[in-house]
């Protein structure tokens, strides 16, 4: 499995982040191997619709699963679009978020949020 | 002429300044652009109304003639596309209605649709034409509806011989603006011949005074200030306005009549004869205000 956690920085051991749409990497590593690549989030700095480009990101990375904390409407029907599961990220490094769902024990993220998008002009 | 009314933050006046103004100006046109809260139609209870729809533009897509070559989704600055699976996904709430993408397709594969995110009421309260701009709730902007509202105008002036200035002298256009700075305010003001700032006399107040300031002296309008709600207090506002050579054209007080009446619906230029005087005195302001900067601009 490939699995995309966001992340706070460029190595598997880096703290996963807060953000889906605007974390400023994506550590993508496969389940098996541990061997991972790194994205640098171009989504980070956009006015709007990050989510959505992130995910497109995620999506383009050949990731089939997503462990975030949270996710927004439209970065989740992107990567519903992709079929891509979303798990709820728990705190601690890329690298632990990896061992605990190839041990099971992550659960799937219910929470979607509406999205940010709507405020300002 | 037409007479824009604007201020930093919410609750200031807005309204209340717009709808009196047009009403002490009797035959005067009255465009609500806070679509958002078009709330000056409480006061003015239009009658004779009629509704027009606004549709904004959305990118639709001919499955059979992308290729996927993603030129659209990496131009798009507002990411308003993906593509995903052999698809591109629209996301409706995002566009705003460049039509970059369809220009851009080297398919021609994407091509202008419509969606419908609000209206524009039309109406008249004895001699002041009423128009509302009603933005759809849960949309994102309400530019498009501005847009088409002050394209009216334009559609008036052309009719009246293909000159604005053919509106007659005494009808003036009052323009009730959206609060803040940004994009909506930009959109409202860019036609207006002049700039009425209105402002509590607050810190909070004068802080967005500042901001409203800063974008009409960016787009260069006449300007003047009407601080609202006064309780004998303005030292603050007026030092900020003599720094900056800013004319305060007005002071309304904060007073209990005015509060009744607004919390009736009703236009206290209306119901007391010092209100009425007041406005009108606005009016005369501002009217000798743009008399004078077109001489100005005659001498330079």
């Amino acid at each position: 499995m490939k699995i995309a956690v966001p992340s706070e920085g460029n190595t598997i051991e880096s703290s996963v982040c807060q953000s889906f749409g605007r974390t400023y990497y994506f550590v993508v590593a496969d389940s098996e191997t541990l061997e991972y690549k790194v994205i640098d989030n171009q989504a980070a700095s956009s006015q709007g619709g990050a989510g959505i480009k992130a995910a497109q990101a995620v999506v383009d990375s050949g990731a089939d699963t997503v462990v975030t904390f949270h996710c927004g409407q439209n970065a989740s029907d992107v990567l519903k679009a992709a079929d891509i599961k979303i798990m709820k990220a728990v705190p601690g490094t890329v690298s632990e978020i990896v061992q605990k769902y190839k041990a099971g024990k992550l659960v799937e993220l219910t929470e979607i949020h509406p999205g940010y998008h709507q405020h300002g002009g | 002429m037409q007479i824009a009314v604007l201020s930093g933050k919410g609750g200031t006046g807005k309204t209340f300044v717009s709808v009196n103004l047009a009403y002490a100006n009797g035959k005067s046109i009255y465009i609500d652009c806070d679509v958002e809260e078009p709330n000056g139609r409480l006061f003015f209870k239009p009658q004779e109304k009629h509704l027009e729809k606004v549709n904004t533009m959305i990118p639709k897509v001919d499955a059979n003639k992308c290729t996927g070559c993603r030129k659209c989704v990496e131009f798009c600055k507002f990411n308003a596309l993906a593509y995903i699976k052999n698809k591109l996904l629209v996301f409706p709430e995002l566009c705003h209605a460049c039509k970059g993408c369809v220009m851009l397709c080297p398919q021609k594969a994407l091509s202008q649709s419509g969606r419908h995110i609000g209206c524009i009421e039309y109406g008249k309260a004895g001699e002041v034409e009423v128009i509302t701009g009603i933005l759809n709730t849960g949309e994102a902007t309400g530019v498009p509806i501005i847009r088409k509202l002050l394209s009216i105008m334009h559609g008036w002036a052309a009719d009246q011989a293909n000159d604005r200035s053919a509106l007659p002298k005494d009808r003036h256009v009052i323009v009730d603006c959206p609060p803040g700075s940004a994009c909506s305010v930009m959109e409202s003001i860019r036609d207006a011949d002049f700039c009425l700032m209105v402002a509590e006399p607050t810190v909070f107040g004068l802080h967005n005074l500042d901001m409203v300031y800063r974008l009409v002296k960016l787009f260069g309008k006449p300007h003047a200030l009407v601080i609202n709600k006064d309780m004998g207090d303005i030292g603050l506002i007026e030092k900020y306005c003599s720094d900056k050579d800013i004319r305060v054209i007005a002071s309304i007080p904060y007073a209990s009549d005015i509060a009744l009446a607004n919390s009736k619906g009703l236009v206290a230029a209306e119901e007391y004869e010092r209100y009425l005087g007041l406005f009108k005195g606005i009016l005369d302001n501002i009217e000798l205000e743009v008399c004078h900067e077109a001489d100005c601009h005659i001498e330079r």
